[in-house]
């Protein structure tokens, strides 16, 4: 693992992907901190985090982009399976890398608290609780980046499909207003959201019949629960939508709450797309 | 040194290693044959890891290469048809990662990169990126990244592929050198190649081992059909005759066309075709008739190779010890 992490580090600091990340992110915090602590003389440096949290829109399919989608491409990954190392300490490598980098901006923003307390009265336990916050959700979308990755040689592909899953997911409270709470709605909904599930499963598994096996029992779970008891879908969708968002979770560290659950979550995420990207990278071992 | 058993490679329907079973001794260099698709990277992706297989076992110095995978590839030095190169980096820093992976610190990692550059011969390019290299210095660094280590085995994947003339030489002659201490597998689908290097060649085709010997003992005792010509102006029942006493003699095709000499054509089996040349000179010296023209056609490797990849059955491979996969697979 030590020898994927050097690798990649190298690689990081030898191209501008870190530097281009680490810009964009002192850049937007910069910005919002000169918009919020300087110009409206706000003391909470937690509101320029949450103004600041889109940013990661642009930097994590950024960072995350070629990770594993450049292996495939320059068939690279073939040393990598070659090579006396399992394919968790790769993806742990490659991880604990884009961490590193994605730390080194965060270390110099965990400065301004400090700085802007020279001059006013910040909170700090609240300012520190959102950057530790903030650094692990950003934790869980590198994961969901570096899955992404993982499921295609394409770094362009990779980054749109990663900026279109975080704008989802950024705007998914917003969205959930606007979509079906009925429970006819919900149940059309979790069709669709199964239907997606069972693509991915067949393309991790390439078993048509398990994929199709596991969409069967789903529906028919979703089947049953709905002939039984239909209200319990009533409004599902939107608190699905809400429950699921990374961004929506952010928002009660800014109201000055260290939510545990939401750390739990961040980690789970975290772990979960992990998991995924070994899976998918040791199914290429099987086509 | 590696043990291949009932190797069965499934991708979807299509079968790519059919129940491939054979066993490499640790030295030499061997060849592996075959036409293009015949199955030689899915095996050799298996043999190094690379690829699961569909059901059977491969060992790598004793350790299965998927339940001990780690001691496994410890022995392997592998290099795919393609080099797997960062091109963006320098041999040097490539290197070094591959080092460290391989489980190389400190002045040991140092010392083997050393000797590696050396011995593939990109000592002056070690600071250039591998983008800028030509495919020639690829190709060794690919090389250089697999002897890194010092596995046991090395497992080249048609390491001349796309290489000009001087080049191939020079690999060649590395690949021969390399064969004095390690144990060298190399894939090929051109025919001189593997007889230049090999001791000994696996030919498979359709997934399946046809034939695993020495080039000369494959062509002495798997195809012992050459052909024997000969023109004389005997008359054909004296060269009827004639031929009924020589042995390993058949399919004799006999011709007398206008000029009123009699051209006969046939078939030997005899381990040495000039054992047979012989017997036929004495034979007509005898009854004082004298051979006008005498043409052999040795069986080359050649025409094993395409008798044997072009869905003919295959035969039994010749060396003793030496499991066959086709063997074991007409027992069943």
């Amino acid at each position: 693992m030590t020898a994927v992490l050097k690798h990649e580090l190298r690689n990081y600091f030898h191209s501008f992907t870190a530097y281009v990340f680490g810009a964009f992110l002192l850049a937007i915090v910069g910005f919002g901190s000169m918009l919020y602590n300087l110009q409206a003389a706000v003391s909470n440096f937690e509101y320029v985090l949450s103004f600041g949290s889109i940013v990661f829109v642009v930097i994590v399919p950024i960072l995350t982009m070629r990770v594993i989608a450049e292996e495939r491409r320059q068939k690279t990954d073939q040393l990598l399976y070659s090579l006396p190392i399992t394919t968790t300490q790769v993806v742990l490598g490659k991880y604990a890398a884009l961490l590193t980098v994605y730390l080194i901006p965060l270390a110099i923003i965990c400065l301004y608290p400090l700085i802007f307390a020279q001059f006013g009265d910040v909170y700090l336990p609240t300012s520190y609780g959102s950057l530790l916050a903030i650094f692990i959700m950003g934790a869980a979308l590198i994961a969901i980046g570096i899955f992404i990755s993982s499921l295609t040689d394409n770094q362009g592909l990779a980054a749109g499909t990663s900026i279109a899953v975080i704008l989802f997911n950024y705007y998914s409270v917003s969205l959930s207003e606007y979509v079906s709470s009925t429970a006819f709605g919900s149940v059309l909904a979790l069709v669709v959201l199964i239907l997606a599930l069972g693509a991915v499963v067949r393309h991790l598994t390439q078993n048509e019949t398990f994929a199709v096996g596991v969409c069967i029992v789903l529906f028919a779970l979703v089947a049953v629960v709905y002939f039984t008891d239909y209200t319990m879908f009533e409004g599902l969708l939107p608190n699905i939508m809400k429950q699921l968002s990374l961004f929506n979770r952010f928002t009660t560290f800014v109201s000055g709450v260290f939510d545990l659950t939401a750390v739990v979550y961040y980690l789970s995420v975290a772990a979960f797309f992990l998991f995924l990207t070994v899976q998918s990278l040791e199914k290429r071992r099987y086509n | 040194m590696i043990k291949v058993e009932h190797l069965t490679k499934y991708y979807g329907d299509f079968l790519a290693v059919d129940d491939l079973t054979f066993e490499i001794d640790e030295g030499h260099v061997y060849g592996f044959l075959g036409p293009n698709g015949a199955g030689k990277t899915t095996t050799m992706n298996i043999m190094t890891g690379c690829l699961s297989a569909s059901s059977g076992h491969v060992s790598i110095g004793g350790f299965d290469i998927f339940e001990d995978a780690d001691k496994a590839k410890r022995l392997i030095g592998y290099l795919p048809e393609q080099p797997p190169l960062y091109m963006s980096e320098t041999p040097e820093e490539y290197l070094r990662f591959v080092g460290e992976a391989k489980g190389l610190r400190g002045e040991e990692l140092a010392q083997q990169m050393e000797s590696v550059m050396r011995q593939v011969r990109i000592e002056g390019v070690k600071g250039r990126r591998i983008s800028a290299l030509s495919k020639g210095y690829k190709q060794r660094v690919g090389i250089a990244q697999a002897l890194l280590g010092n596995p046991k085995v090395i497992i080249l994947d048609e390491p001349t592929v796309g290489l000009d003339p001087l080049q191939i030489i020079e690999i060649r002659d590395l690949i021969r050198q390399l064969g004095q201490t390690h144990t060298v597998i190399l894939s090929s689908h051109i025919l001189s190649e593997v007889q230049a290097i090999c001791e000994k060649i696996l030919i498979i085709a359709h997934g399946r081992l046809v034939a695993f010997d020495t080039p000369d003992r494959l062509e002495r005792s798997l195809l012992g059909t050459s052909e024997i010509a000969f023109t004389t102006d005997a008359r054909t029942d004296q060269v009827r005759s004639i031929l009924a006493g020589v042995p390993n003699v058949f399919d004799v095709k006999i011709s007398q066309p206008e000029d009123g000499l009699v051209r006969a054509q046939m078939q030997t089996n005899a381990k040495n075709i000039y054992d047979t040349s012989r017997e036929l000179f004495f034979a007509f010296a005898k009854r004082e008739l004298p051979l006008l023209e005498l043409n052999l056609k040795k069986a080359s490797l050649e025409d094993i190779f395409i008798e044997l990849t072009e869905g003919a059955p295959a035969p039994e491979p010749a060396e003793a010890g030496q499991p066959s996969a086709e063997s074991e697979a007409n027992d069943q």
